[in-house]
């Protein structure tokens, strides 16, 4: 947990120690009115003192409560800073971490895990971090502060404090035992209960459908009666503490009252005016004491969650990405959007069975090579690794003529232009989409933007928009529509003018009419760019120069679409699924 | 169910959600119309609480008793001071001093025992109310319109559930029993001060009342701050989920300077804004503590000088010292509780609101009954907009007989989902009929209408349980068998059995499963299910079309004799269908066979051979 504060910078560090030197003097100030009050005591029992010297003690303590006043506004000020600086440098620590990550590391966190480890749980951490200075810092403090001055008053009278302290202490300590693990399950009691409705939600038009509303509300049920059993019982067990806290607190008073007493009984004449007035004194030392002990049982409770949170931050931060980057700018001279696969294979991190096996291939400049196979057959997988989300465990794969590792990840993504299954916009503008992120040549004019949308066949529907290209996108793009999003998607790959086009499955939301438009003006427009199409359609790879058939991770068969026919089982399978008779034969 | 998803992303984007979703508003709302909802909520929640009320008053007069006690104390005390200070001269009455720390140890102990006993209470009547508004939300989930849905954001229901009524379990545990206790504490020693000597009193009052005053003043003055904070969380919340969700791209198209430099700049406007929030509402406690000292200060000197005077004994003022911090403690511990009531007030404004939400009508006075039907279907001038000013469907009429298998195609938004949509009563039409069997479906309850179909959804929805949970869904008496046969026959059985435990495999987020299997498996949920009738929407959309040949030979057989209504796109699927609509724009523009459209040479033509056009 603690490790999380080794983020903290110099600079901060030594605001935390202007906090702990704040806190001291906070203390001491606080210190000094009990002993003007014991100077009152002794002037009010001394029938000769001067009102005068009472209200100029009493200045004094006024002051002293202002210094302390002052002293708390500083340490909020330092700590809300300090924690906010932390709270800042995880969240961008984090993000620039995340934005390294490859797909391996997205699948073994998950997005909505990731998401949660950059807002909430930095949110935990600011928070704790912040009580922690501005009352666990003081803790100690206040304790020996507390004992100093009970200690100069008496003997006896320390014993007894120290006692009860120490008996407040195993209290507390005894019922954060009982209480600790229970906060922890809560924290998984919690998820199932959001995991239970969220999935109501979700499957709201199945559920009505199945008239299976009954079955959901037993199973939320379930999660609702777990979750409040434990809460009640931890509620119930944190009710022992508050209670005993000031039986103790107010126990250990009325004993330094007997011991006084006595005390006073004992002493002489001369002294017992002293002893008296130390007396009432310890009730301000005391105060301190349980303070500390208060401080404690108010911070304690959030340690769990803190712990929990500090983990998961660190977990992130501690990963290195799979991926590393090599350093060369450029492939082979004269070679321009040649890709080439040798003998690649490829396993998911965990996985038992190859996703991948012996591909072979290449695809020269300006060729089109599609990829067709059943669902699970490895076509997207084989995309993912020209992208390098992820390497290949085997074999190797060239852009013109040198190994993908070897590449930049920047001077290899400008020679890709990707296009992914799922459609994602940025919000923005349709514009600031098309022309999203950074080719490695210098920009893009309105003209390139243009072009892009309507070699994409998006620029029908975008003139029709308020604002033209200059249109919002809202976030994750829901103001448009699936096919609308898939063509915006499209152009921004086609703006890059990338010497590799690559689309996963992207014409899938388009239906057929545009899904032929769109590649009719993309093999007219983008003559030089070789493309990589993956297609569930027949239709919408017929005419490429390779056809690769996946089954299975395995090349089953390479050709055109009439070799193919001939000569591959799996490929006239799938033909025949979409075409007819007829159409097969022509 | 694409366009409508779409739609309901489209809604929750434009913000549009349940009135009160925004804590922030009321601040600048009208105070009087404030005041008035404020009162509106907090009696729901009281009555809401009736139930308990007898345990609850219960706890109230154990706290009400534990403070008048407690504020009782310090009178014995200064008895025990001064019998300890008259002592000082001569010898302390040890048997005196005994009796009244005894009897102060026995009412500390009795406090103790009766605030215990109270806390004990009260967190078992609130766990139970939290329990019990998390039921009544988890079923009004069910009895909403589906409608409803399409203009709020999901997740701001399930932070209702768990985060809105955990804040009132938590006030009502903490804040009620704080409140109660402090105001006795505070309206007690106030009495007992006054009672003891009205000077000194009047020296408390004034001095406190410079923090409480003070304190208020910079409350006011930190909503702004809050605002700024709540704006900046979600500013990078949504930056951040927008860029790991497109990670992918992101990545490809070197956006990754762009994403960082914007990520930074938000992230910077945060930290200013949520140090500031969290230096303002630090100001609180340290005031009111500076009251409470100054307070006591202005005790010392005024009663030392009255005791100079001999108008008071010194026990007085060790009283009041106590008073003050019992009158102090009050003051902070309302002043502490009324921003947290603030938030109680908001979560159970939006609690209440989703709750009294209108439900789906009474139906249980339908007596009519679907049972053993032909599967005859009618469409009569069926009108229809998910928004009153956006008619989707216009004029839709059609005569479905038994046994015929349905095929709507057309573009993306034409309006096909709706139809299933409607023909399920998941919404409710705005004009015109849809009967099975001659019987119009809003003359019979919405789950009979249901029972007459199988469905499955392009979105896929599986829930966390067993594959076998999965298949068999609420439907009892299934046997391993028949789910077997049914999985067999959809070419489900080999992957299934090659999991890590076949049939029992939990599936949850950690599961890999291709969208392609989750489809298959809702395919077996709905033929397991084997309703008269039959719904598919994009079924397949997903899977493969060697896989897709293999399930519709399986559906076929499902589907002999069964009226079936085939959503596709892929137009190879639906091409033995014995009527085709095609829809655009919410309108039949042509029907038919396959054959008999080809020969149209129209609309569907175009779209059918558009699939193997290439140039």
């Amino acid at each position: 947990m603690f490790k999380i504060f080794r983020y903290l910078q110099r600079k901060e560090w030594l605001q935390v120690g202007l906090v702990f030197l704040f806190a001291v003097l906070q203390v001491r100030l606080d210190l000094m009115i009990p002993s003007y009050f014991r100077r009152i005591t002794m002037l009010a029992q001394m029938p000769d003192s001067l009102t005068s010297e009472i209200v100029t003690i009493g200045a004094f303590m006024l002051l002293c409560a202002l210094g302390s006043l002052a002293c708390v506004i500083a340490i909020s000020f330092l700590a809300s800073r300090v924690s906010a600086a932390l709270s800042m440098r995880l969240r961008d620590m984090l993000f620039d971490k995340v934005a390294d990550f490859s797909m391996e590391e997205f699948a073994r966190f998950s997005t909505s895990s990731l998401i949660a480890r950059s807002t909430n749980d930095i949110t935990q951490i600011q928070q704790f971090a912040m009580s922690a200075m501005q009352m666990l810092l003081k803790v100690p403090i206040l304790a020996v502060g507390g004992m100093i001055g009970i200690a100069g008053s008496g003997i006896e009278w320390t014993i007894a404090a120290l006692i009860a302290f120490v008996f407040m202490l195993i209290v507390v300590a005894c019922t954060m035992a009982v209480v600790m693990p229970q906060f922890k399950k809560m924290q998984k009691l919690v998820d199932r209960l959001n995991l239970t409705v969220r999935e109501s939600l979700a499957g709201r038009y199945v559920i009505r459908a199945f008239n299976a509303e009954a079955y959901h509300e037993e199973k939320f049920e379930a999660a609702n009666s777990g979750f409040t059993d434990t809460d009640r019982k931890t509620n119930r067990t944190m009710a022992v503490m508050s209670p005993v806290m000031s039986l103790g607190s107010n126990g250990v008073i009325i004993a330094v009252y007997i011991i006084g007493a006595l005390m006073i009984n004992a002493a002489g004449q001369a002294e017992s005016l002293t002893v008296f007035s130390n007396m009432i004194v310890m009730t301000f030392y005391l105060r301190l004491l349980f303070d500390a002990i208060k401080f404690i049982t108010k911070v304690v409770p959030r340690i769990p969650r803190a712990i929990v949170s500090a983990g998961r931050i660190i977990e992130v931060l501690n990963t290195e990405p799979m991926i590393k980057e090599g350093n060369l700018a450029e492939g082979l001279p004269n070679v321009r959007g040649e890709i080439a696969f040798r003998n690649v294979g490829f396993k998911y991190p965990g996985a038992a069975a190859s996703a991948l096996e012996g591909i072979t291939f290449t695809a020269k400049q300006g060729e089109t090579v599609a990829f067709i196979g059943s669902t699970g057959s490895g076509k997207t997988t084989l995309i993912n690794l020209v992208m390098r989300f992820f390497d290949a465990n085997e074999g190797e794969i060239l852009i013109n003529g040198v190994d993908i590792k070897a590449y930049k990840t920047e001077a290899l993504n400008d020679k890709l232009g990707y296009v992914p299954q799922k459609s994602v916009l940025f919000k923005g503008t349709v514009s600031s989409n098309v022309a999203y992120g950074d080719n490695g040549k210098g920009g893009y004019s309105p003209a390139d933007i243009e072009k892009a949308i309507q070699i994409a066949r998006a620029e029908e529907f975008v003139s029709q928009l308020e604002g033209g290209v200059n249109a919002a996108v809202s976030q994750r793009g829901v103001n448009f529509s699936g096919g609308q999003k898939q063509r915006l998607s499209i152009a921004r790959a086609v703006c890059r003018t990338p010497e590799i086009l690559i689309f996963d499955d992207s014409f899938s939301a388009l239906d057929y009419k545009t899904d032929r438009e769109v590649r009719q003006s993309l093999s007219t427009e983008t003559d030089g760019a070789t493309r990589l199409i993956v297609a569930q359609r027949i239709g919408t790879i017929i005419d490429a120069d390779q056809i690769i058939v996946l089954d299975d991770g395995n090349i089953a068969g390479i050709g055109t679409h009439k070799e193919l026919l001939e000569s591959c089982q799996v490929y006239r399978e799938i033909a025949k699924s979409q075409l007819s008779e007829e159409e097969l034969a022509s | 169910m694409s366009e409508n998803e779409k739609k309901i992303e489209s809604d929750n984007n434009s913000d549009k959600r349940l009135k009160g979703a925004s804590m922030g508003t009321n601040h600048f709302g009208n105070v009087a119309e404030d005041v008035d909802s404020y009162g509106k909520t907090w009696r729901k929640l009281i009555s809401y609480c009736r139930k308990h009320l007898s345990v609850i008053v219960m706890a109230l007069i154990l706290i009400l008793a534990s403070n008048v006690l407690q504020v009782i104390a310090p009178g014995r005390l200064r008895v025990l001071t001064d019998i300890i200070q008259n002592g000082i001269s001569g010898t302390i009455e040890m048997n005196a001093v005994i009796t009244v720390a005894v009897t102060l140890a026995v009412i500390y102990a009795i406090v103790a025992l009766l605030n215990f006993l109270q806390s004990f209470i009260m967190a078992g009547v609130t766990a139970r109310i939290s329990e019990h508004l998390r039921t009544e939300i988890s079923r009004k989930i069910n009895k909403l319109p589906l409608k409803f849905f399409d203009s709020v954001s999901l997740g701001d229901i399930i932070s209702r559930v768990t985060n809105d009524v955990d804040t009132i379990g938590q006030t009502l545990n903490q804040n009620i029993g704080t409140l109660m206790a402090s105001s006795t504490l505070f309206i007690g020693s106030l009495i007992l001060m006054v009672w003891t000597n009205w000077i000194l009193a009047l020296v408390v009052v004034a001095a406190s009342a410079v923090g409480f005053v003070s304190s208020k003043a910079v409350l006011s003055r930190s909503k702004k701050f809050f605002k700024a904070q709540q704006t900046g969380i979600g500013a990078v919340g949504g930056h951040v989920e927008e860029i790991y969700s497109g990670h992918s791209v992101m990545k490809a198209y070197n956006g990754k300077k762009a994403a960082k430099e914007t990520f930074a700049e938000l992230n910077r406007n945060l930290y200013t804004a949520a140090w500031k929030a969290q230096f303002v509402s630090g100001f609180v406690t340290p005031l009111m503590q500076f009251s409470g000292t100054f307070a006591y200060v202005a005790v010392c000197v005024v009663g030392a000088m009255l005791v100079m005077r001999g108008q008071i004994t010194f026990g007085v003022i060790v009283a009041f010292l106590l008073y003050v911090s019992q009158f102090t403690q009050g003051l902070t511990h309302i002043a502490e509780t009324f921003p947290g009531l603030q938030g109680t007030t908001a979560a159970s404004e939006r609690v209440f609101d989703l709750l009294d939400e209108e439900e789906l009508s009474d139906e249980s006075d339908k007596t009519q009954r679907l049972d053993d039907i032909k599967g005859d279907v009618g469409f009569a001038h069926v009108k229809f907009g998910y928004t009153r000013d956006k008619a989707v469907i216009h004029d839709f009429s059609a005569q479905i007989k038994s046994g015929q298998k349905i095929a709507i195609v057309g573009p993306t938004g034409a309006g096909k989902t709706t139809i299933v949509n409607l023909l399920m009563r998941f919404y409710e039409l705005d004009g015109g009929e849809i009967s099975i069997d001659g019987v119009p479906i809003s003359q019979i309850t919405r789950a009979n209408v249901h029972d007459q179909f199988s469905m499955v959804l392009q979105d896929t929805w599986l829930f966390e349980g067993s594959v076998r949970e999965n298949i068999m869904y609420n439907k009892v008496g299934v046997t391993e068998e028949e789910i077997v046969a049914v999985c067999q026959a959809i070419g489900l059985h080999h992957f299934i059995t090659a999991l890590p435990d076949g049939y029992s495999t939990i599936l949850n987020d950690n599961a890999s499963m291709s969208e392609g299997q989750k489809q298959l498996v809702a395919i077996a949920r709905a033929m397991i299910h084997n309703a008269p009738m039959l719904i598919l929407d994009e079924a397949t959309s997903s899977v493969d079309t060697r896989t897709e040949a293999l399930i519709q030979a399986a559906m076929d057989q499902l589907m002999t004799g069964r009226t079936s209504f085939v959503i596709a796109h892929r137009l190879s699927t639906i091409k033995n269908a014995d009527l085709i609509f095609v829809l655009k724009d919410g309108d039949i523009i042509e029907s038919g066979t396959h054959n008999e459209l080809l020969g149209q040479n129209g609309f569907y033509t175009e779209l059918y051979n558009s699939q193997f056009e290439v140039k």
